[in-house]
């Protein structure tokens, strides 16, 4: 049921800025890239027009903008950022800081592939590099999550059990470049969800001075990391809370976990970002042929959801991974969780890489996907890779 | 300006740093630390760079600040300041914090400030944020085992630019933050040194007065690193602005003022005679280094010297920013 809801044609990107802008955050540091400009762009004009009163710190690099939004956050100002592909990577070090000093950073991430070489276009490289930082690890499927998933982040990193960065992933260009039918809340129903923020420790007490980011030896370190990883455990919780809180206000239930066709299906794909919405359609067509087959789509990518993934896939017997990133010399990441959440049930599994630099994925390839699952399984394939062109690469340089 | 009654007294009253700490025998770092704090009359926030004074004060769960501290990496202490000074804006801005002064204060070696940091703080001075930036220089990379920096004094030797058989140290002339501070036209800039407590503090005092960014440059000590007795720092620290090798002086708006004259200006070799690190210099064969860095001495010097007599006018005309003459 959709409570004072209005529907807006707007682009991922502009629907994460009117998120941000009813937010209203205390301090967004910032530094422009390609795709996530039309955020921090749309923003900025928000707060020039006076209808946002937040401090935007126009910062010379990504790094300094993760290094000046975690000594925000953690001065007691509500924070905000966004960036992309090389913009991530400039600032990882410190995104690692931001979840071990627990500064509730939200950051939306317009997925860019990484260099090299230099390209501008969707995958999902920059967040699987940030993957073990201790943010948790949020995707999109289309513009209107993209707006969802950013009002749900900052009280699932301001969750007094969690207390951790959070990270908005949304394909670039698919999502944040592309307008939707995008249903918004009232000013008013945002600015009572997300409430007052509230550290129970600030920076700014003079009163009451804190040290922060000490030098721990070996005989702390270990049980400082430990930390967060306790603190990830309970995020599923909380997102349970928050997103039943959610669905009462906006009438939207989301599902981290999503099993779409998954009841009676025998074959299914896992994917993330806007390809699951690809994958929805694909299942529907097939179905109608009578096709048994089905889609688990992670909106949780960090902390990874195995146990909710290992029920959800309890009955199919093949499963194909989609993951739109390589890990060089390994099992791509997504494939290497979904293979590690299932060890030891016989679920079998097809790892398939697909769209780095923006190659596109249509429905035909995802049907192929599929039909493949009913042969014998093998090694890693990758769609619409050119093999000739790789093959005339390898002879003209020989290793 | 805050004399040493006033200082000692705010140390007793409220101590934002205190002993116990870790950090060597005749380090100069606590004392640029102490000076500059305790003549700041507001309540302060630190940000300090990761360096020998991070890693000495606060071994996890023990901490030698009496003051918010907060230490993120090496290259982004003036990033880090941006932040919470901006924080202190906003949350200042919509009530939620009491309309009270606070002064931010990054402290940061040379290496986090000449070389790692410079992009950070070139940022943060060009933004404007409200911050004071000191940075204790020891002209070298201490905390990993003395590595040149690019504020190590041409013909030092550093276990990176070590003197041999064949070489005779760093073969470059440091870089002038100072003056790279200035260009980002920020309203105060200085140089001070730790054998000059007096002026260090007026300096500290007037900077964190200033309405905008501020900018530091302490010429700091370090005894195993220069190579000398621990108890030797300050004198050896006082040589180099008695050799004119670190001129005391500040630039308000713009404008440059002199805050110290050496009387009889002392050779640089009486400096370097003191520190194994310019040992070398002694042997006949580098001597004629040693030629060449008493003129960059005198050349710098000269143009420091034009720059004030080119302003003493505007200080005839503004008496009243004009610093003390120590």
């Amino acid at each position: 049921m959709l409570k004072s809801a209005s529907l807006v044609l707007l682009t991922g990107a502009e629907a994460a800025a009117e998120a941000v802008r009813q937010i209203n955050p205390d301090v967004f540091p910032v530094y422009p890239i390609t795709p996530q400009t039309p955020i921090i762009q749309n923003f900025a004009q928000f707060v020039a027009d006076g209808a946002a009163s937040t401090e935007i710190i126009n910062v010379e690099s990504e790094h300094s903008a993760m290094s000046a939004a975690v000594a925000a956050a953690l001065a007691g100002a509500r924070t905000m950022t966004a960036t992309s592909s090389q913009g991530l990577a400039l600032m990882v070090e410190i995104v690692y800081l931001a979840a071990s000093l627990r500064a509730p950073v939200v950051m939306a991430v317009g997925n860019r592939a990484l260099s090299g070489p230099i390209n501008i276009h969707a995958d999902h490289s920059d967040a699987m590099l940030a993957r073990d930082t201790g943010w948790v690890q949020l995707f999109a499927e289309n513009a209107q999550e993209a707006y969802d998933l950013m009002l749900l982040a900052p009280r699932l990193g301001e969750y007094p059990e969690v207390r951790l960065p959070v990270m908005v992933g949304m394909d670039g260009f698919t999502i944040t470049h592309s307008a939707e039918p995008v249903s918004l809340l009232d000013d008013a129903e945002v600015r009572g969800w997300v409430g007052e923020y509230q550290l129970p420790y600030s920076l700014l007490d003079t009163q009451n001075p804190i040290t922060v980011g000490p030098f721990a030896m070996p005989d702390s370190y270990f049980e400082l990391r430990y930390a967060i990883e306790q603190a990830l455990e309970r995020v599923p919780a909380a997102l349970d809370d928050l997103t039943q809180q959610y669905a009462r206000l906006s009438g939207r239930a989301y599902q981290l976990v999503e099993g779409y066709g998954l009841e009676d299906a025998d074959r299914a794909i896992v994917a993330i970002g806007s390809t699951a919405g690809t994958t929805k359609d694909v299942v529907d067509a097939l179905r109608q042929r009578g096709e048994k087959v089905g889609l688990l789509e992670l909106r949780l990518f960090r902390p990874f959801p195995a146990k909710a993934l290992r029920e959800a896939l309890a009955k199919v017997s093949k499963v194909a991974v989609l993951d739109r990133a390589m890990s060089l010399g390994a099992s791509p990441p997504l494939f290497a969780e979904v293979s590690a959440a299932l060890y030891g049930s016989p679920v079998q599994l097809q790892s398939y890489v697909y769209g780095l630099g923006g190659r596109e994925i249509y429905t035909q390839d995802l049907e192929q996907v599929f039909a493949e699952l009913q042969e014998p399984l093998g090694p890693s394939r990758f769609i619409g890779l050119k093999t000739q062109e790789v093959d005339h690469a390898r002879s003209e340089n020989p290793s | 300006m805050p004399d040493l009654k006033t200082l000692a007294e705010r140390a007793e009253l409220e101590p934002r740093f205190t002993g116990g700490h870790s950090l060597c025998r005749g380090c100069g770092a606590p004392t640029v630390v102490r000076t500059v704090l305790n003549s700041i009359a507001t309540p302060v926030v630190v940000v300090n760079a990761t360096g020998c004074l991070e890693v000495a004060t606060t071994r996890y769960p023990t901490t030698a600040w009496g003051v918010p501290w907060l230490h993120l990496a090496f290259e982004n202490a003036a990033a880090a300041a941006s932040g919470l000074e901006t924080a202190y804006r906003a949350l200042k801005k919509r009530g939620a914090i009491p309309d009270e002064p606070i002064t931010f204060v990054v402290f940061g070696g040379d290496g986090g400030t000449y070389d790692i940091g410079l992009q950070a703080l070139s940022g943060a001075l060009e933004r404007g944020h409200h911050f004071l930036y000191v940075c204790y220089d020891n002209e070298a990379y201490m905390n990993t085992g003395i590595q040149r920096s690019g504020a190590t004094p041409f013909a030092a030797s550093t276990t990176t630019s070590p003197s041999g058989r064949g070489d005779y140290g760093k073969h470059q002339e440091r870089k002038d933050i100072t003056a790279i501070a200035i260009a980002h036209h920020v309203p105060y800039v200085a140089q001070a040194a730790i054998s000059h407590w007096q002026d260090l503090s007026d300096k500290a005092a007037r900077a964190a007065r200033q309405n905008g960014p501020a900018f530091l440059n302490v010429l700091s000590g370090c005894a195993l690193g220069w190579g000398h007795a621990p108890a030797d720092t300050i004198e050896i620290v006082r040589l180099a602005v008695e050799t004119r090798y670190w001129p005391l002086y500040e630039v308000v708006d713009g404008h440059y003022w002199l805050n110290y004259q050496p009387q009889n200006p002392l050779p640089i070799e009486e400096w370097l005679s003191r520190q194994d690190r310019f040992k070398h210099l002694f042997q006949v064969e580098n001597h004629p280094h040693l030629g060449e860095l008493q003129a960059l001495v005198n050349s710098e010097w000269e143009q420091l010297e034009a720059r004030i007599q080119a302003d003493t006018p505007w200080f005839e005309a503004h008496p009243e920013l004009a610093g003390a003459r120590v």
